[in-house]
């Protein structure tokens, strides 16, 4: 037994068995071009001499004695700050893979550690939740086979946008249309919404990609697709351009980019799609937004108006507020005003199970143009882990309960309701939203799987990568360093936008056609749902199969 | 699938003769069950005048059934002034519990206006109904109006016709309606045979509506009286019906623009387009989905024949001054109305309202496309 003393030890100490990834190295097929080191985000393998002994015994000679022999190998950081976070870079760039990191089944010691400095645990991503989510066990079950000619998702016309804004009851419609009154703004839309993801959270590649593939869905493929842009504004030139129609600006606690957004108003050349007013997110509920310094460059603190590299926490509430019936009122109204009553403004809640008086207050206010809900899973920029893992509610029931308190009151999509958090999250995107669709959505939010689908993040539910607070993406979508966004390339991003709204289309058809459904979205349609849970199916109000 | 055969005539005819018609059209139908509705009716052993009297429809199920019917009325203060007695065959019915096949005709209340009348007739209705269902579905009650009766039996059409004796000619009718349902999603239940009736307005349909579950919703949550039963998909066709044109007040031909609206591109173009796509948003919740023929008629004895968006469901209009039929297979209008000029005949497409007017001198075919008269709005 050596002296305690001369291993070096401390509470922190780890070894790589104790990471939550371990990188697996072939020396034989090595040829030491340096190139994973130099792209691992986390600085997490280094280049090393190593020195191996070879026993060697003559027995003629009756001499014993080592070799060494030297050789080149790549070792892993075992420092929490450099700890490997699987995003497999390294065996990206690799021309020989050689490299690769692999998932420890082990359990993390390092778990333990990750509130260094007195700070407790911060990170972007997701709740990493493997398996499937109850949106997946979702299947659509009432097939029209008996009497009706099947319809041919191929062939025939199929009817499949959404409505944005406020919808009157009919007779109220046609009092006022009566009466010349105003009629509240509504948007047709396709109901696969980009959701808010802030320009500062992304890099300015990503999100021009996203706009050049959004507008080109519009323009070019006939999917109004529209995007959000988050909390943190809109880059000048787009305000003042003919894509802003496809945006749904966000103003949130922090106010950030409102300032350009007022200044740009005179000179906006068409309307927003929507304002979104965003009181609270499925990943951090009861939490403003956060922007590490990292990611705070010369750019972004332009358009927000502050100082380059500081840490931008939004407050969890809005400072007009005395209550948030007050705030939801004067906040709905002035940016109704703003726009001139022309473009439907919303708020965003976290799923919670005080979301239906959220509503039942919305639907109150005759200005409110929408409710969007987001669910635990959704995902962030930069938020605590145990916000994002522990705190929030799954969206499926909080939905679901939120639309049968409308059909209760008769007022069923009068307020659409917009669904989030989780959608796509094992890539079944189409099925998913289809599912909160028919459990009462008029619409649903993606972003993880946008990113994942159109920018190639890395992120998974194994808790992958997930470093986008701190600007170190590796794949350039959520860093404001030229030199890692500048990997990507704004029009492949649009390419694979048009590609993934193209084939949601299509495979929105293929739930609906066997359905019987293409008149309409089949918002509601919860006679077409079952799941092989039973006690699932009772709260949801669906039917059990097995 | 389902047949659908409707005659209107200005000569009154027996009832039997639309059963002809659908067996005409017979291989489309399994048997399940027969819906008939009569309007502009007339009986051989009364002199029935619509001013002055309702008909109350039904089955008794029970003589118990029979008593309370009787008890109920008369405490709600309808004089009862003529019993109709069906001759039934009752080997030639499957069912084995019908007491009496109700068709009663009652004095109509004075001194209530119209909108009145309508509501208490309609009440009266649905507490026979409930009361029906509270004793075990031992009362079933189909109609309570002036001018209208309405049949509903399990079975098939003409053996249910033989079994009234409908063609004894002891009821005749200006306006005829059938329908042999096949039974599709939900279970045999009287209540589900088409047409469905509310407040003197009724239609048939073929197909099934793939969005009922939503509309129904929908138009349970609005309270209305009557919007009730949906033991069929088909019936939300009925109430969606009432809704424009009684509840909104809006022409006949905006009922084919909100169950099954224009897209955008056509609304851009259309003259009337922007308040359309008003419309088509306000009422985005009746759009109705699936292969469907819906045949109505209203009080006014008008006619009317609309198909579902992509038009999967074939249906036939047919006729000459005086006599038009129906019916979802040409067969079918060829039996009912044989001396017309079939070239004529009218198949309408995705866009089109076939509306007979009481007059019945000739037929009017609207298109969505075109602009129509909106007195109230637009």
């Amino acid at each position: 037994m050596v002296s305690v003393r001369s291993v070096y030890t401390q509470p922190s100490s780890l070894t790589f068995s104790d990471l939550p990834w371990i990188i697996q190295h072939r020396e034989d097929r090595c040829t030491l071009c340096g190139q994973c080191t130099a792209v691992c985000p986390k600085q997490a393998i280094y280049l090393t001499y190593r020195r191996q002994r070879m026993p060697k015994l003559d027995i003629l000679q009756k001499k014993r004695g080592n070799e060494y022999r030297h050789f080149v190998g790549i070792r892993q950081h075992t420092a929490i700050d450099k700890m490997c976070i699987g995003c497999g870079m390294c065996s990206s760039v690799c021309p020989n893979e050689a490299i690769g990191p692999v998932p420890n089944s082990n359990e993390h010691r390092s778990r333990f550690h990750m509130d260094e400095k007195g700070d407790a645990w911060k990170r972007g991503g997701r709740r990493n939740v493997p398996g499937k989510t109850i949106l997946d066990r979702i299947a659509f079950d009432r097939i029209s086979m008996l009497t009706d000619p099947a319809l041919d998702a191929g062939r025939h016309e199929f009817s499949l946008n959404t409505i944005l804004g406020r919808v009157l009851p009919p007779e109220e419609f046609l009092r006022r249309q009566l009466a010349g009154e105003w009629i509240p703004p509504t948007r047709e839309i396709f109901p696969f919404v980009i959701g808010s993801m802030s320009f500062g959270a992304l890099s300015p590649n990503m999100w021009l990609g996203l706009l050049q593939g959004v507008a080109y869905c519009n323009e070019v493929l006939g999917i109004p697709v529209v995007m959000a842009t988050g909390e943190g504004g809109c880059p000048p030139w787009v305000l003042r351009s003919p894509f802003l129609k496809y945006i749904i600006l966000q103003i949130a606690s922090g106010y950030f980019g409102w300032d350009e957004i007022i200044r740009a108003i005179p000179e906006m050349q068409c309307d927003p799609a929507a304002i979104e007013i965003k009181y609270g997110q499925g990943a951090k509920p009861g939490d403003g937004g956060l922007l590490m310094w990292f990611k705070v460059s010369k750019l972004i603190a332009r358009l927000r108006g502050v100082p380059e590299g500081v840490d931008l926490p939004s407050p969890p509430v809005h400072q007009t507020l005395y209550s948030i019936e007050e705030s939801v009122m004067k906040m709905i109204q002035t940016m109704s005003m703003a726009f001139g009553f022309r473009v439907p403004v919303y708020p965003k809640i976290s799923g919670s199970t005080s979301a239906k008086s959220v509503l039942n207050n919305l639907v109150r206010n005759p200005y409110a143009g929408a409710l969007l809900i987001d669910g635990i899973d959704g995902g962030t920029g930069a938020a605590y882990n145990v916000s994002m893992d522990a705190t929030g509610h799954p969206i499926a029931s909080n939905l679901r309960e939120c639309y049968l308190e409308l059909v209760a009151q008769g007022r069923q999509n009068e307020i659409p309701l917009f669904a989030a958090g989780g959608v796509g999250k094992n890539g079944n995107v189409t099925q998913n939203g289809m599912a909160l669709i028919m459990l009462g959505a008029s619409g649903v939010h993606v972003g993880k799987y946008i990113m994942q689908a159109c920018a190639g993040c890395l992120g998974n539910e194994m808790g992958r990568c997930n470093v986008c607070n701190t600007g170190i993406c590796p794949k350039g979508i959520t860093s404001q360093n030229p030199k890692l966004y500048r990997r990507l390339d704004p029009d492949d991003v649009a390419q694979r936008v048009a590609d993934v709204f193209s084939s949601i289309r299509i495979e929105m058809k293929k739930i609906m056609a066997p359905l019987g459904r293409s008149q309409s979205l089949p918002i509601g349609m919860s006679d077409a749902l079952g799941i092989d849970d039973a006690d699932a199916a009772e709260r949801l109000g669906i039917k059990y199969i097995c | 699938m389902c047949r659908l055969a409707l005659k209107t005539a200005d000569i009154p005819f027996s009832p039997y003769e639309v059963l002809t018609g659908m067996e005409a059209m017979q291989e489309g139908y399994d048997g399940s069950g027969l819906g008939l509705l009569l309007r502009g009716v007339s009986f051989a052993d009364f002199n029935y005048k619509k001013e002055e009297h309702l008909i109350l429809s039904g089955i008794a199920h029970s003589e118990a059934a029979f008593q309370r019917l009787h008890k109920h009325m008369e405490e709600r203060g309808f004089e009862q002034e003529y019993d109709h007695q069906f001759k039934v065959n009752s080997a030639l019915i499957e069912a084995k519990d019908r007491y009496q096949y109700i068709v009663r005709v009652y004095k109509k209340p004075q001194g209530l206006s119209v909108a009145e009348l309508e509501d208490r007739l309609m009440q009266a209705r649905l507490f026979l109904r409930k009361d029906g269902e509270q004793h075990g579905g031992d009362l079933t009650v189909f109609s309570f109006w002036s001018d209208v009766i309405m049949i509903k039996e399990v079975g098939w059409p003409l053996e249910i016709g033989d079994a009234l004796g409908l063609n004894d000619d002891r009821i005749k009718a200006r306006v005829v309606m059938a329908q042999g349902r096949q039974n599709t999603n939900y279970g045999i239940n009287l209540y589900a045979c088409h047409p469905f009736f509310i407040q003197g307005i009724a239609t048939m349909t073929n197909g099934e509506n793939t969005a009922f579950v939503p509309i129904k919703e929908w138009l349970e949550g609005k309270r209305i009286p009557g919007y009730m039963g949906y033991q069929s998909d088909s019936e939300v066709f009925a109430h969606i019906l009432h809704y424009v044109t009684k509840k909104l007040n809006l022409p006949l031909a905006c009922y084919k623009h909100v169950i099954t609206p224009l897209k955008t591109e056509e609304l851009n173009k259309h003259p009337q387009g922007e308040f359309l796509k008003g419309l088509r948003t306000a009422c985005r919740r009746l759009i109705i989905d699936g292969p469907n023929a819906v045949i109505g008629t209203l009080p006014d004895e008008s006619c009317l024949l609309v198909m579902d968006q992509k038009k999967m469901r074939p249906a036939t209009v047919g006729g000459r001054p005086g006599a038009w039929a129906i019916a979802s297979e040409m067969c079918g209008v060829e039996a009912l109305i044989p001396d017309r000029d079939p070239s004529l005949d009218f198949q309408p497409m995705r866009e089109h309202t076939v509306i007979i007017p009481p007059d019945r001198k000739e037929l009017l075919i609207w298109s969505q496309f075109d602009p129509f008269t909106l007195s109230q709005a637009a």
